[in-house]
């Protein structure tokens, strides 16, 4: 276990490194700098000279990333050039709303999705299956952006029922949660479906009915557990997809997230928040991998006991 | 007569397909005696599984029971609703599977499994049904039991698992246990075990057991009472020496013989010519006809009926009905 454990640490941080070194790389090639950013395009050469000196921009390429590296190490990521705040103050603020974004959609859709492939696949061919199913194919195949516009129009200006962006209050969340979560229910509520339908084939299942086991409980007990299997992998990758920044649904509705900050240190060449949003959304992903592969060796014994 | 626990008659399952209906079990009628083992024998695909899995009420869509009765001590199972259906499932009738390796929850301790059985059926709390889960465990030659009550199913072998199903099949006490090849995935030295222990339960509870196997060498080890059966229909019947020493019809002839023996000097083994018929597309007479070595031009127009040529031996062949009153 201790070995395992030192592995995946040991994956982590080289996976940190290659991705830091990554985005470090390209957006020193694309085209504009940091201190035109900073100064706008009216700058004297002077003033140019020497803040690329202050910061450093005249050292090789190598000496550079050093700096970097240690200085992230130490948490600091740096200042931004548009917000003139510390990166890690402007992530910190950023990331409870997205956090909050994220397990209010993930909840709606993991409720729907697998309440809706549990129902499919013990009905299966029925008419509640070709229904939920016809739904989830709509649901993966809309894209959040006009989700969230036709909920916009109908739910938020035609109904009234709540604002149609902002998040000052909590109900502000259900809208971009339900936008958000759309997808994420649709492939839950399918996967659950296919393997449910499968494990129900299983000898075992058989063995459970031939106990004398009423249906919900075959169901629940015994099907689902084995179902879940490849859904809380899917699940925790959504979980990580979804709190690395809705980068559409945070615009869409604003809401000061992750994404948008990364959205917003793109269009303003803002270095170091664009490096510091995308390191703190690998490690987000990372971590969100690293709950899967847990959560799987508590599901299935198999795994476990490295079987 | 013998009390009769189990009896089914005329029992018809048939698959509805969209390409039409198959007739997997077609007009089957057995009895399984109290504390008797009673074997159904045939190859795959004849029905015998299916049998089986119509008493336990397990037939998978598009199967369903389209006819017959099943009475369990007189009371007819497939009039049942569903809920008495489940009570009856693991407390009077208990199946064991084929395959061990598959039969059980790969993530649920086998314990806890075998508990669970006790714990639908009867009102005792955890501790006292774990208890008894280990004294069964201990019945069916599980060493260890409070260590092998912690393991999971992939931690165990082959043999353990299908000691693991019989404890699970025997913990409520069940009148009658159905066993579909329960050594057919095992080797020949677990198999011996495993048949010794069935029987053992079997005599020393009074309890019954219907024994599907295609396996000839296995029934005769263990029944009492055989059916042989083919294309969905049972086509002999009769106490097991009748049956292994004058078997009447031409398959059960055909199965005999394609058994290797020991003490025989043969130059190539025997074997029954041709496939079983598509269920869908009988011949018009008799199913066996076409791979039949006796068969005559009757046979071929007319099926024939399940004739009795003795006192609980039964024959569905033409020929042998004649033979039978030829001899007389």
């Amino acid at each position: 276990m201790a070995k395992n454990i030192g592995r995946r640490v040991l994956q982590t941080l080289l996976v940190l490194f290659c991705v830091s070194l990554a985005i470090f790389i390209l957006l020193r090639i694309v085209p504009g700098d940091a201190i035109t950013t900073m100064m706008g395009e009216h700058a004297d050469a002077e003033t140019i000279a020497r803040l690329t000196a202050e910061m450093d921009l005249d050292k090789p390429f190598y000496v550079q990333f050093w700096t970097y590296l240690k200085d992230i190490c130490t948490g600091n990521f740096g200042t931004s050039y548009t917000l003139h705040k510390p990166v890690t103050e402007l992530l910190a603020a950023a990331f409870p709303n997205t956090v909050k974004l994220a397990l209010i959609a993930a909840a709606i859709a993991w409720m729907i999705g697998i309440l809706c492939g549990v129902v499919a696949a013990v009905t299966k061919d029925g008419i509640l299956d070709r229904l939920f199913m016809g739904f989830s194919l709509f649901g993966v195949s809309i894209p959040v952006f006009m989700v969230a516009m036709v909920l916009q129009y109908l739910i938020a200006y035609r109904l009234g029922w709540v604002s149609i962006s902002g998040v000052e209050k909590w109900t502000g969340f259900i809208l971009p949660a339900v936008a958000l979560g759309w997808n994420s229910a649709g492939s839950i509520a399918r996967l659950t479906r296919s393997t449910l339908v499968e494990v129900l084939q299983e000898d075992y299942i058989d063995t459970a009915k031939a106990k004398g086991l009423g249906r919900p409980a075959v169901i629940f007990l015994h099907a689902l557990r084995n179902a879940m299997l490849p859904v809380i992998t899917m699940m925790a990758l959504q979980i990580s997809s979804l709190l690395s920044g809705a980068v559409i649904t945070e615009t869409i509705f604003s809401i000061n997230g992750i994404g948008r900050l990364a959205v917003d240190a793109i269009t303003s060449r803002d270095i170091p928040l664009l490096q510091g949003t995308v390191l703190f959304t690998t490690v987000i992903v990372i971590l969100g991998n690293l709950v899967a592969d847990c959560l799987y060796t508590v599901l299935d014994p198999r795994i476990r006991k490295g079987a | 007569m013998e009390e009769c626990l189990l009896e089914i008659n005329h029992l018809k399952s048939y698959f509805f397909t969209r390409k039409g209906v198959s007739p997997a079990v077609d007009d089957v009628s057995l009895r399984v005696p109290r504390g008797k083992i009673v074997g159904i024998v045939g190859e795959s695909g004849c029905g015998k599984s299916m049998t089986a899995k119509s008493v336990m009420d397990l037939l998978k869509y598009p199967g369903r029971i389209a006819g017959g009765t099943i009475l369990l001590e007189g009371r007819d199972l497939t009039k049942l609703g569903s809920r008495e259906r489940r009570k009856i499932r693991g407390e009077d009738i208990s199946m064991i599977f084929q395959e061990p390796m598959t039969s059980l929850n790969p993530v649920v301790k086998v314990g806890k499994q075998v508990r669970e059985a006790i714990l639908v059926h009867q009102k005792v709390d955890r501790t006292e049904a774990k208890n008894r889960v280990l004294e069964v465990f201990r019945q069916v030659g599980i060493s260890e039991p409070e260590k092998r009550y912690e393991c999971y199913p992939h931690e165990l072998s082959g043999g353990l698992r299908q000691r693991v199903m019989i404890a699970m099949a025997m913990v409520c006490k069940p009148k009658l246990l159905i066993a579909d090849e329960p050594t057919t995935a095992l080797d020949v030295t677990i198999e011996a075990q495993i048949l010794k222990l069935i029987k053992e339960l079997c005599k020393n509870s009074g309890m019954s057991c219907l024994l599907i196997s295609h396996n000839l060498g296995v029934i005769a080890q263990m029944c009492d009472y055989v059916y042989v059966m083919y294309a969905g229909k049972i086509v002999e019947q009769g106490d097991v020496f009748t049956l292994f020493d004058h078997p009447a019809h031409p398959y059960t002839k055909g199965l005999l013989a394609s058994i290797i023996r020991l003490d025989e000097q043969r130059e190539r083994l025997s074997t029954i010519p041709g496939v079983v018929p598509n269920l869908m597309h009988l011949p018009k007479g008799c199913a066996f006809c076409n791979r039949c070595p006796e068969s005559s031009a009757r046979c071929e127009t007319e099926r024939p009926e399940l004739y009795e040529l003795r006192e609980g031996h039964a024959s569905r062949c033409f020929g042998s009905l004649e033979s039978e009153a030829s001899h007389e």
